[in-house]
């Protein structure tokens, strides 16, 4: 005979008691019913919602100041992605997760040059244009100190940028070619030419948007918009939905870590919050072999609301 | 064209939504009312009788 | 062909195991333990049938391709579909686990019921993230240029680069789904193997 000891947690007592009459295929039909009519009612009711994606186009015709300090931060690398790291660039080590680098580690796999992808070649892309065609001579003529030096220069003016007559203007002098180009591909930008040229950089079919979404993302506009729309990180955002639609409730857990020390303060947030999130999950995983915590149930005793004809019988 | 019309919803939410402030908690009433009606439904299924159970004896 | 032959065969291993473990009157069973008698018990059909109408919505959707609905009423409403069935699906996810972390319902030799659920979870908030990122609207901007970062600091948006639309819908209509519906019917068949669970034997109540 087994004398191993019964463990209330993990073992089941055997079911000796009565069964009962269960219509496996009428329940499923009309668990199906129901939920479909349902959806339907709902669907019906609020439908569901479809902001317009912006472009660089409504960006830049929005606001050409925004766009063009955007493009000259894209050239002096004072971009989110220019300053980024993997998998884009090495321009930052990344984030840490104590002393793993997962970031760093997993190297530069989606390489992103914001100066050549998001200035240079799709200004390339533009056809006759004489003063384009020398400005981007003398540009791709210069040593890299010398562009460092025009862009710097011109940097140095570009709090006072103002936008008149359809041009970017800054104060500033020994600047080269930097304002013609950031004045072309602005109006490039408002032309709509630009959100073609960042996609078709690869040929003629593409599916991968990287490269303008990374552009629009470095400016204000997106971010003003979906501030509006209460979707920023700080606003729990990633749970929020656009309108007042409901949206990923379930990510409640995720977002919330983000909002309180030590992950709000911190510069490692998301890699951390990440972790938090595997570890967690590795427990609920695993519940089932975690003394104390898979004793809960029996302890709050709600088993026996669910089963109290059961008891009662 | 008629048929195509009534396929919009009747009370869109497209408009910005609201939210709740709590300390720490910043939820949309949409967010809300949906793990209010979660909640209220896992507590209902536990308290509601579930219909049948004369049958069952009756037929066992 | 001698007997012992066939029977070493692999196919009729493979199916005496299967028969063994699921005849067909445990695979499709008409009665259940007369324990089984709560409203709890109806979310795990209710989040099976909210997959299915994910599914069929998302099976509409693709027929005339991930653009259609932004210019076709119908196509907007059969998306609302999607979109309810979604939060429908997850609604009634939850309020299931609930229900089975308070029933304890891994006992008697169903952790592995426990964990395909668990994983099954993840899986789906994975698809429906996919799904986010894969609007082609402001939406889908934002949340991926928000998300990206969160990936990108573990490593893993070296190869899973939310980013890229056309990566994004094939993980959500073909990788994540089928994820989720193999781990569903796992799930379900160990459900069916197992039986459901018994109540916690009580010393003063009548369990016998």
């Amino acid at each position: 005979m087994s004398t191993k000891p019964f463990r209330p947690d993990v073992d089941a007592p055997e079911y000796k008691g009565k069964y009962a009459p269960y219509d496996i295929i009428r329940e499923g039909t009309i668990a199906v019913i129901v939920v479909g009519l349902l959806v339907v009612l709902l669907a019906t009711l609020f439908g569901s919602p479809d902001e317009r994606a912006i472009t660089i186009k409504t960006w830049s015709n929005a606001n050409p100041i925004d766009f063009a300090t955007t493009a000259l931060g894209e050239m002096n690398g004072s971009t989110i992605t220019a300053q980024y790291g993997g998998p884009y660039n090495t321009a930052a080590p990344g984030q840490n997760l104590g002393p793993l680098k997962l970031a760093q580690w997993a190297g530069v796999t989606i390489p992103v040059n914001t100066v050549r992808d998001f200035v240079i070649n799709p200004l390339s892309s533009v056809p006759n244009d004489p003063d384009l065609k020398l400005a981007l001579a003398q540009w791709k003529g210069a040593n890299s100190a010398q562009q460092t030096s025009w862009v710097s220069n011109y940097s140095k003016g570009a709090a006072k940028m103002t936008w008149s007559h359809g041009l970017i203007n800054v104060p500033a002098t020994n600047v080269g070619p930097v304002p013609t180009i950031i004045n072309k591909l602005t109006q490039m930008a408002r032309s709509g030419a630009l959100d073609q040229a960042l996609v078709t950089g690869s040929g003629f079919y593409t599916t991968n948007y990287t490269k303008p979404l990374l552009f629009v993302a470095d400016g204000t506009y997106l971010a003003n918009l979906a501030q509006k729309q209460h979707l920023l990180g700080s606003q729990w955002g990633m749970m929020n939905e656009t309108g007042s639609y409901p949206g990923q409730a379930w990510l409640w857990l995720y977002t919330f870590w983000y909002q309180v020390t030590p992950f709000s303060t911190s510069s490692n947030a998301d890699v951390q919050v990440s972790a938090l999130m595997g570890l967690l999950s590795l427990l609920l995983l695993l519940l089932p072999l975690i003394p104390g915590l898979r004793s809960i149930p029996r302890k709050v005793k709600v088993y026996r609301l669910i089963w109290r004809e059961h008891y009662s019988a | 064209m008629a048929f195509l019309w009534s396929l919009a919803a009747f009370i869109p939410l497209d408009n910005y939504g609201h939210y709740i402030h709590w300390g720490v908690i910043n939820i949309s009433v949409a967010n809300f009312i949906v793990v209010v009606l979660m909640i209220m439904t896992f507590v209902a299924a536990l308290l509601l009788p579930f219909p049948g159970r004369n049958r069952r004896k009756g037929n066992q | 062909m001698s007997t012992t032959e066939i029977e070493r065969q692999w196919t009729t291993r493979l199916r005496k195991r299967a028969a063994g473990k699921l005849p067909p009157e445990k695979l499709l069973p008409d009665t259940q333990p007369a324990y089984v008698s709560s409203w709890i018990y109806v979310f795990g059909v209710t989040t099976l049938a909210a997959l299915s109408l994910v599914i069929l919505t998302g099976f509409i959707l693709s027929i005339r391709g991930p653009q259609w609905w932004h210019s076709s009423s119908i196509g907007h409403f059969v998306n609302s579909m999607h979109l309810w069935s979604v939060e429908i699906f997850f609604f009634a996810m939850i309020v299931h686990l609930w229900g089975k972390f308070f029933m304890a319902a891994w006992r008697g030799g169903r952790t592995a019921t426990w964990m395909t659920g668990v994983v099954t979870f993840l899986a789906s908030v994975g698809a429906a993230f996919t799904g986010y990122v894969s609007q082609t609207n402001f939406d889908s901007q934002w949340i991926s240029t928000q998300a990206k970062d969160g990936i990108n600091a573990t490593g893993a948006g070296s190869i899973f680069n939310v980013l890229n639309l056309g990566q994004m819908l094939m993980w959500h209509i073909v990788l994540l789904p089928l994820a989720a519906v193999l781990l569903t019917a796992v799930h379900v068949l160990l459900v069916r193997i197992k039986g459901v669970v018994p109540p916690f034997e009580e010393k003063t109540g009548a369990t016998k």
